[in-house]
């Protein structure tokens, strides 16, 4: 780890102009990816900015009946908050099924949304990458890319965002309220990752001197009708190889509206609004999900060691709307997966 | 030692910036020290302080070996900067037992057999400290999955388990 300086912000009007005012700055709360970066000489700040202690620690329901997560709220009490268990279980299931308790105790909110790629790649300040270093090319392409993406990869980055926390906002539509020099303003979820394209340094379009203040979540949270399915190398404590948040609002057994992200694929959540919309109206059946899975994956493309996680991705997809449909929600503590065990759901393919 | 300005060598892009004074209150006694900026907890108390129960395994927060109580929360203390931690409580192992009387989960990890090389075990303990506060655990595979931070390389798991178990029990047959 680079030598630092190291200050405190008293409120977010000075956090603020402390980061616009240095250049090599960097915002610190939970710590949990930046100071790792760090220790890995990948982020090399001159100075670190403790935010940690500003007053955005609360949950509290907003004026339209949802609910507004502050950005410094830790992850753990985000996923045992009784309004986030009762109304929006999809993303305290979400949260759970990510990183380990240590972690989400210490990781913050806002954190959650700015943490960077697991990419052995950006990691490795050995091998080229352009991320850590645009220009140097990608040695993911043809490396080891077992963990890599395969939906809305460029030919300069194929790393993929690694939260879980953030599958589930992106499905539930979820605004982040951040703060800038010239004010505040509203980004809507799918408005705040990037996809890498030409600049895979930039992982957002958060601005260097904004600082996000809270998660928005919208009043309707699919409390019913939910899973989110993480399937990774191990049971527990890995990122996903894929998940899938899913959501559905049913009326006799129609679907009225549909919300699918998926995570571990993609240099952001993953949601297909076509693929989305042309599920109203129709039956919740097995038919149907296989045909959204396709449709989501009509684009995917695999590399040399990943091209597997696109019949993952397809299976998950289906396993995940079944569990949604069926009001029956991956468990994150009891490891086998839920739904009916049928022949035709371990093939994946209708029979 | 004397606080060095960064002013002093404005052409350094990465001066040696003033070390810090902060308080800790470790294991509930009250203890002032200087640290640079980029001490993170773990070395603070195992080098500052000459706590060295608390063990560094990875030092990336992947193993759990550094797990500490801060404020009541398990927390992997080397991903933690002690300046951000001044005036907080922090409980490591060597602050569970009550004089010579061990504390419940020490005692019930040495009746199950839960270590081999025991290198782990500390943060096994600090973190299975953190569980039972916090209350979520109830079945098996509740703790094994709320336990999952904390890695054992001899394979200690299902004794682990066990001893978590029985304390979790106790508490419970208490209760009732």
């Amino acid at each position: 780890m680079n030598n630092f300086a190291y200050s405190r912000a008293a409120d977010v009007a000075e956090a603020v102009r402390q980061i616009a005012a240095d250049p090599g700055a960097k915002l610190i709360a939970g710590g949990t990816n930046l100071i790792d970066l760090m220790k890995e000489n990948v982020a090399r700040p001159t100075r670190l900015i403790d935010i940690s202690r500003l007053p955005l620690s609360r949950i509290e329901e907003t004026k339209d009946g949802g609910l507004r997560i502050g950005a410094l709220v830790a992850n753990s009490d985000v996923a045992y908050h009784p309004q986030v268990e009762s109304r929006y279980p999809m993303l305290a299931s979400a949260i759970l099924a990510g990183a380990s308790a240590q972690l989400r105790n210490m990781a913050s909110t806002g954190g959650n949304l700015l943490q960077r790629t697991r990419c052995y790649y950006f990691y490795d300040t050995a091998t080229p990458c352009n991320k850590r270093e645009p220009g140097s090319g990608c040695a993911a392409v043809t490396g080891i890319n077992r963990q890599h993406a395969i939906l809305g990869t460029s030919q300069h980055c194929i790393a993929t965002h690694p939260s879980d926390m953030c599958v589930a906002l992106a499905a539930l539509d979820a605004r982040v309220r951040a703060t800038g020099p010239g004010g505040e303003r509203v980004i809507a979820f799918q408005d705040f990752h990037r996809l890498p394209g030409e600049t895979p340094h930039i992982d957002t379009n958060l601005a260097a001197d904004e600082i996000i203040t809270a998660v928005e979540l919208p009043p309707e949270g699919f409390a019913r009708n939910y899973t989110y399915l993480k399937i990774r190398d191990r049971l527990s404590y890995a990122f996903a190889l894929v998940s899938v948040a899913a959501a559905l609002d049913l009326k006799d057994g129609r679907i009225q509206e549909a919300r699918i992200a998926l995570g571990g694929v993609a240099h952001k959540p993953w949601r297909d609004r076509e693929a989305e919309a042309r599920l109203k109206g129709e039956p919740a059946t097995r038919d149907t999900f296989a045909r959204t899975a396709d449709a989501i994956l009509r684009g995917a493309r695999g590399f040399e060691h990943n091209a597997f996680k696109i019949e993952l991705a397809r299976r998950t997809i289906l396993r995940a709307l079944s569990q949604a449909a069926q009001a029956t929600p991956q468990s994150q503590s009891d490891k086998r997966i839920a739904g009916p065990t049928t022949a035709e759901n371990r093939s994946g393919r209708p029979q | 030692m004397a606080p060095t300005s960064a002013a002093a060598k404005p052409a350094e892009k990465f001066p040696t910036p003033a070390k810090l004074t902060l308080t800790l209150f470790v294991n509930g006694v009250e203890r002032k020290l200087t640290v640079a900026p980029w001490t993170t907890l773990l070395d603070a108390l195992r080098q500052h302080l000459d706590l060295t129960g608390t063990k560094k395994g990875c030092d990336h927060g992947q193993c759990g070996a550094c797990t500490v109580l801060v404020d009541g929360r398990r927390i992997n203390s080397c991903l933690a900067l002690a300046v951000m931690k001044d005036g907080a409580q922090v409980t490591t192992i060597e602050g569970l037992a009550q004089g010579a009387t061990l504390h419940a989960l020490q005692q019930a990890f040495i009746e199950h057999d839960a270590f081999q090389c025991g290198y782990c075990t500390p943060g096994q303990i600090c973190s299975a400290a953190g569980l039972v506060a916090e209350g979520r655990a109830k079945t098996p595979d509740e703790i094994r999955e709320l336990m999952s931070g904390n890695i054992c390389r001899c394979g200690a798991y299902p004794n682990i388990l066990a001893a978590i178990e029985s304390v979790l029990a106790g508490k419970a047959e208490a209760r009732s």
